[in-house]
């Protein structure tokens, strides 16, 4: 489960990156940095991203998640910090709701 | 192109009545309430839900966005009052206030914000009340928690002005409808004496402002209040 929810991330990012025109996130990774600390997302993007995340989480697992959390906005431990700590924590919510 | 309009609590009152205008309207009209819908039409969808329940509230807006892709209004109608001294109001009361009152706007406006985002358009409409204007006594809790939204819909109007969104919030006076039918006469007659205008408000009325407030032309109309009778803070 954990690659197919990284691909998800990853395939986003490919996405929006070629929307906003930029390189910041070209060629994805487990590493990439997302959120907070030489991220490449502001948090608008960063809320465009979630959104996105929702959707395409709910039609691969036909389960509702919704991706807030009281760390989100965190430099340090928020779970949108890079592509990693979000492929856990959707992992996470996954296993909560089953 | 039908414009979309999800309205909470529709099986009666304020609500109903909105949903059947805008179904008039030709809009596509989603509705909830806690029980069975009570509108038939071919362009009304009804879910049975408490507004203050995360989970099916985000099963009703991914519902509808796979079936309708957009929703163009949200409504946060669905509300309950109570009036009583807050030395004699429970806890349970306070809960079941705010749940359904501020929660419920809450979790809707978020998660139907995240629709509009996407498509860079959205018109939301909050509910408050003449009674957290006046802070009138006998309605601290219940105007409590509309204070709480007057708020929240001034802060989040600049949170998605970004995305073309608008946020405001009508404050409607006493109507005739099942959430006054236990306040006692004379306690409605001295608060209609603090309007401006001495009268029940209408369905007329509320129509009338919250037309203003989803119109194409208003968007540059955000984080505002109305309340209708002539009250102010």
């Amino acid at each position: 489960m954990s690659e197919e929810i990284e691909k998800i991330i990853v395939d986003l990012l490919i996405e929006l990156n070629e929307e906003l025109e930029g390189n910041l996130l070209e060629n994805p990774t487990k590493k990439t940095k997302l959120y907070g600390g030489g991220g490449a997302l502001d948090s608008l993007a960063l809320v465009s991203v979630i959104t996105d995340l929702e959707e395409r989480i709910s039609d691969e697992f036909d389960e509702d998640i919704v991706l807030a959390d009281e760390k989100a906005m965190s430099q340090k431990t928020s779970p949108f910090r890079n592509v990693k700590s979000l492929t856990i924590y959707i992992q996470k919510l996954l296993k909560v709701q089953n | 192109m039908k414009k979309v309009i999800l309205i909470t609590g529709t099986r009666k009152g304020i609500g109903k009545e909105l949903a059947e205008y805008y179904l008039s309207l030709g809009f596509i009209v989603i509705g909830c309430s806690r029980s069975p819908g009570t509108i038939v039409n071919s362009d009304y969808r009804h879910h049975e839900l408490d507004v203050s329940n995360e989970k099916d509230v985000v099963k009703m807006v991914r519902t509808t966005k796979k079936e309708f892709s957009r929703i163009d209004i949200l409504l946060n109608n669905a509300g309950i009052a109570s009036m009583n001294h807050f030395l004699t109001t429970s806890y349970n009361t306070v809960q079941n206030i705010f749940n359904t009152n501020f929660l419920g706007t809450f979790i809707f406006s978020r998660e139907v914000s995240k629709v509009m985002m996407k498509q860079k358009y959205g018109r939301i409409v909050n509910y408050t009340t003449v009674a957290s204007a006046l802070r009138l006594e006998g309605e601290a809790v219940y105007a409590a928690s509309k204070g709480a939204i007057e708020n929240f819909t001034q802060t989040i109007s600049k949170e998605v002005a970004p995305y073309n969104i608008t946020v405001n919030a009508i404050g409607p006076t006493p109507v005739e409808t099942d959430l006054i039918k236990t306040v006692p006469k004379d306690k409605i007659a001295a608060l209609l004496d603090k309007q401006a205008i001495k009268r029940f408000g209408t369905f007329e009325d509320i129509k009338n402002v919250i037309d203003f407030f989803i119109d194409d032309k208003s968007e540059f109309i955000t984080g505002q209040i109305i309340y209708l009778g002539g009250i102010h803070n």
